[in-house]
């Protein structure tokens, strides 16, 4: 028994637990933070899939840390660095009649001028209600009973928010929120590329399809990042762990102890609360306070046991819907590819490939039973041609993302993962006519493979669905809402917990500010 | 076994010991039991009542929701369900327990039978099979509906051991009360264990539903000279309010039938303060309960001697011309020569000795006749019968 006293133990290295290590450091508590791999950052790392080639593993844009994270951890000086920033999304089209999506506006040969006044106007709107929901993240959910003052302040500031949209901004929200992006996008829009690329943004992730309900919000989450000041999507230097390395040498600075390649077995808690972990091989850490950045079905099934909660509890966790179904595709190549009508520059930029919403239906509709679609949409970077550290010179990395790529997929990721991968590559192909003869080295990431080597429940994006029912003051289950759990001295720090996931620091700075406000004896604040 | 003919038009089930039921049933008032055709009285609702309380009434019991409980993790699941510790009751014994939802409030009573080895049998008014089910995450355990596997009689009064010993369950007066017992009955096993509703000397058999029949004719056939009788369900009614016995469904509402919030009950709010261990470890409604502890209950839960002989049947309690409460049970105690009620008053009410009024409300010929009648809260039930405790049990 090591008995090193102290105040909280921070189970697993994802960018959110650095955050929250850090800023409960900051206050002046003694932290351990446990990573059970060899290094920090969950989804947000760079990895090495084949000799000299270099990718971020999981996530790939950072389009929504959010900006006092980053200013107040000073990641800048602790190493953080932008190899692009404010980057287009370009809908590819196969006869190269592409659609860019800007910070100041879309633009395409197939473009109608209507589409492109719509396209502000929409923006402009979308903008307003992220907002919105981005006060709503920036601090924990209000809750309508039992509220004390800090509630009240929150539901008066966001009644007033929604004030300030407006009478008819207001009734559109409430409209749209509850209907899907794919009426949404009809209400608005001609062009299939913008609606199937805006349709992306709405459902990447998720297990959502254009037309399920929830992908409006879906949008909107995504959307947050505006609010933080991304005019678009940024590529970390180094890759995305660049990032995680700087808070990590942040987080050390603050005084947060972190040890590497040590899993947790077990949360160890009684009846009245917790008393700290068990790692693999035995050895117990005590500590007043378990902070959980792994997922919420892990955090309770595997390490507390549903043993140690009660029943509506267990059943909880056990209804929460955390099935991924996005897979990541890594390709290493010894020249740059053509993609048909795109020119270099543009080449460095978002590039997806998702043409049209019908399509996007019906991919999700395969995996909906269990099934890859033939079509799979992808969200693409070429991130080497902005950072030069990821590949050998001459050479290129291409990542992207893969949907929909079903967890459970019926014939099994075993024998499905390789059939996949070509599917992926072929899909490209037609964008990239001479995409193959540039491929050294390949990598796909299932699903299944998120899980096993970084320990996401289910592969899930954001540690469990993107819906109103598991968001907000229901996430990631009602009586679970804000960080504290409903075991005394047990607080969820990840993408579980509101608001949800993305690069985005926000849960585990939640999650601090609501352990330092915490009152020992005192499980609902 | 269940006897559900696809052609009687009430779909109602039947018991095993149907047959010998209709037989005996004289009067044909029949009731409904969680879907089983039983009877209310077989005869006359008094006569029935004093055989419980002088020598030995015969309850149909087989409706009764039971299941079976096994697997490795069989206690511990049952520990983290019920409010007491499970721990306590040995192999061989019967526990009466209660337990809650997450918010606290009781889902149901019943009695859970420890048979050793993780193997349980759990007895209750409600179907809980999908409460159980979502408790059972996490634990390796089976859980079986057996009711309609299990035949049971409950064999009441003071002379129930002296039939038992004469239908040949010898040495039966050793047996504790709570505990269990097994005899061999035409090849097949007979349970017999020291439990009830009447809060006198009295078991419970278990039986399969093959020999059922045979059973009750042998039990009969050994109680003729000792004042045997079945009863149906208003006798036991009766004896269960002069015992001070709960009834799901009457004295309290199960938490996850309440429709309206606030209608459903704590075990401190029904006096079952002794069933509940907060010191055991995680079990439902802990939380809420430790809250409630720290916090005080609603209601509280009071036996009321109320003057006169008109059963306080649902009548507002009064302090002074303040409302404080309802009667949910109530009833004239023929032994015990008491008007009881059963009652949830406001919390700050009610200590042992205090003078309330019970509103009570009766109809003669059309007419109805409001009386405020005086009621004092009771320490304990009315009727404590030292036989439901002596061990060897008195014969007769
Ligand atoms: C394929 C993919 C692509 C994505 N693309 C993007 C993107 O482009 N942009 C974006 O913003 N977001 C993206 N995301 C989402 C984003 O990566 C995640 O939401 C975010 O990284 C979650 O961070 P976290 O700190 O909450 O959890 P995680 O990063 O999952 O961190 C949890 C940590 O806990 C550790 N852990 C778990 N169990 C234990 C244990 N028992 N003991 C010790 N340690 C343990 C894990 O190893 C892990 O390091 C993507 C996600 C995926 C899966």
């Amino acid at each position: 028994m090591t008995d090193a006293h102290y105040d909280a133990v921070v189970v697993g290295g994802g960018h959110n637990g650095l955050v929250c290590g850090a800023y409960l450091a900051k206050a002046g508590r003694k932290v351990l933070l446990l990573e059970r791999r060899a290094e920090v950052g969950g989804a947000a790392v760079t990895r090495e899939f084949a000799d000299g080639f270099s990718v971020s593993a999981c996530a790939q844009w950072l389009q929504q840390l959010h900006p006092d994270v980053e200013s107040d951890l000073k990641l800048s000086r602790h190493g953080l660095e932008l190899a692009a920033r404010d980057l287009d999304t370009i809908a590819l089209a196969q006869d190269g009649a592409h659609v860019t999506i800007a910070a100041n506006g879309v633009s395409g040969a197939a473009l109608s001028d209507r589409d492109a006044e719509r396209y502000a106007r929409f923006s402009r709107q979308m903008f307003k209600f992220a907002r919105l929901l981005a006060r709503v993240s920036e601090r924990r959910v209000p809750q309508l009973t039992e509220a004390g003052w800090r509630d009240r302040i929150a539901m008066l500031s966001l009644a007033l928010g929604m004030k300030r949209l407006g009478r008819a901004d207001m009734r559109d929200l409430l409209r749209i929120g509850l209907i899907n992006i794919y009426d949404v996008m009809e209400e608005h829009f001609d062009n299939d590329l913008l609606k199937g690329a805006l349709s992306l943004d709405a459902t990447l992730g998720t297990h959502l399809g254009p037309r399920s309900p929830n992908s409006v919000i879906s949008f909107l989450h995504r959307r947050m990042g505006e609010v933080f000041g991304y005019r678009g999507p940024a590529l970390v230097r180094g890759g995305m762990g660049g990032l995680s390395q700087a808070l990590a040498a942040a987080a050390s600075a603050c005084g947060v102890e972190i040890r590497t390649e040590v899993q947790v077995t077990s949360i160890d808690a009684a009846a009245d609360g917790v008393s700290g972990i068990t790692l693999a091989g035995g050895e117990r850490i005590r500590a007043p306070i378990v902070v959980s950045n792994a997922d919420p079905k892990t955090t309770f099934e595997i390490l507390l046991g549903l043993a140690n909660v009660e029943a509506g509890v267990a059943r909880r966790v056990h209804n929460y819907r955390m099935q991924g179904n996005v897979a990541k595709l890594h390709l290493a190549l010894d020249g740059l590819p053509d993609f048909v009508g795109l020119d270099e520059s543009q080449l460095g930029q978002r590039l997806v490939v998702a043409p049209g919403m019908d399509a996007m239906e019906l991919a999700f509709n395969a995996a909906k039973y269990g099934e890859y679609s033939p079509n799979p949409v992808l969200d693409i970077s070429i991130p080497s041609l902005s950072d030069d550290s990821l590949a050998p010179a001459g050479s290129h990395v291409l990542t992207a993302l893969v949907q929909y790529a079903p967890y459970s997929l019926k014939a099994g990721w075993e024998t499905g993962k390789e059939a996949f991968t070509q599917l992926a590559i072929e899909t490209l192909k037609r964008y990239a006519p001479n995409l193959r003869e540039t491929i050294i080295a390949s990598e796909l990431l299932t699903p299944v493979d998120l899980e096993r080597e970084f320990h996401l429940g289910g592969g899930h994006w954001h540690h469990g669905e993107i819906g109103l029912d598991q968001l907000l003051v229901a996430r990631p289950f009602p009586g679970a809402s804000r960080y504290a759990m409903p075991v005394p001295g047990l607080f969820l720090c990840g993408a579980g917990a509101h608001p949800g996931g993305g690069v985005m620091g926000l849960a585990g700075r939640n999650a601090a500010r609501e352990i330092i406000a915490h009152k020992p004896g005192k499980s609902r604040t | 076994m269940d006897q559900l003919k696809p052609h009687d038009p009430t779909m109602m089930r039947q018991t095993p010991f149907h047959s010998r039921v209709a037989r005996a049933c004289e009067i044909n008032q029949w009731d409904d039991w969680k879907g089983y055709t039983t009877p209310l009285a077989y005869t006359e609702v008094e006569q029935e009542y004093f055989a419980i309380r002088n020598s030995t009434g015969v309850f149909d019991l087989s409706p009764m929701t039971k299941y079976h409980i096994g697997g490795p993790d069989a206690e511990a699941f049952l520990n983290r369900v019920m409010t007491r510790d499970i721990r306590k009751l040995k192999p061989g014994r019967v526990g009466y327990t209660v337990w809650c939802n997450d918010a606290g409030q009781v889902m149901d009573d019943g009695t859970l039978f420890n048979f050793g080895d993780n193997n349980y049998r759990l007895c209750s008014y409600t179907r809980v099979m999908d409460w159980l089910q979502w408790s059972a995450l996490g634990f390796d355990v089976s859980i079986e509906d057996v009711t309609a596997d299990v035949a049971a009689l409950a064999v009441q009064g003071p002379t129930s051991c002296a039939v038992l010993k004469a239908m040949g369950c010898a040495g039966l007066e050793g047996l504790k009360p709570f505990g269990l017992t097994h005899f061999d009955f035409e090849g097949v096993e007979l349970m017999v264990s020291r439990t009830g509703f009447t809060g006198d000397l009295g078991y419970e058999l278990w039986i399969v539903p093959e020999q059922a029949e045979l059973l009750w004719d042998r039990l009969f056939a050994a109680g003729k000279d000792l004042g045997i009788r079945a009863t149906g369900g208003e006798a036991l009614e009766l004896a269960r309010i002069e015992a001070g016995f709960l009834q799901a469904g009457v004295d309290f509402v199960p938490a996850e039938e309440v429709v309206r919030q606030g209608r459903s009950r704590s075990p401190f709010e029904l006096g079952l303060d002794w069933l509940v261990d907060l010191d055991k470890g995680v079990f439902n409604g802990r939380r809420a309960l430790l809250e409630e502890r720290m916090h005080g209950s609603r209601y509280r839960f009071v036996f009321l001697d109320v003057e006169g002989n008109k059963p306080a049947e649902h009548s507002f309690i009064l302090k002074g011309r303040k409302e404080i409460g309802i009667v949910t049970s109530a009833a004239w105690c023929p032994t015990a020569k008491s008007n009881i009620a059963f009652a949830q008053i406001d919390a700050r009410y009610g200590k042992a000795g205090e003078e309330l009024i019970a509103e009570v409300y009766y109809q003669r010929e059309l007419a109805w006749t409001r009386v405020l009648a005086k009621c004092r809260v009771l320490r304990s039930p009315v009727f404590n019968s030292p036989k439901r405790r002596q061990t060897p049990a008195p014969d007769y």
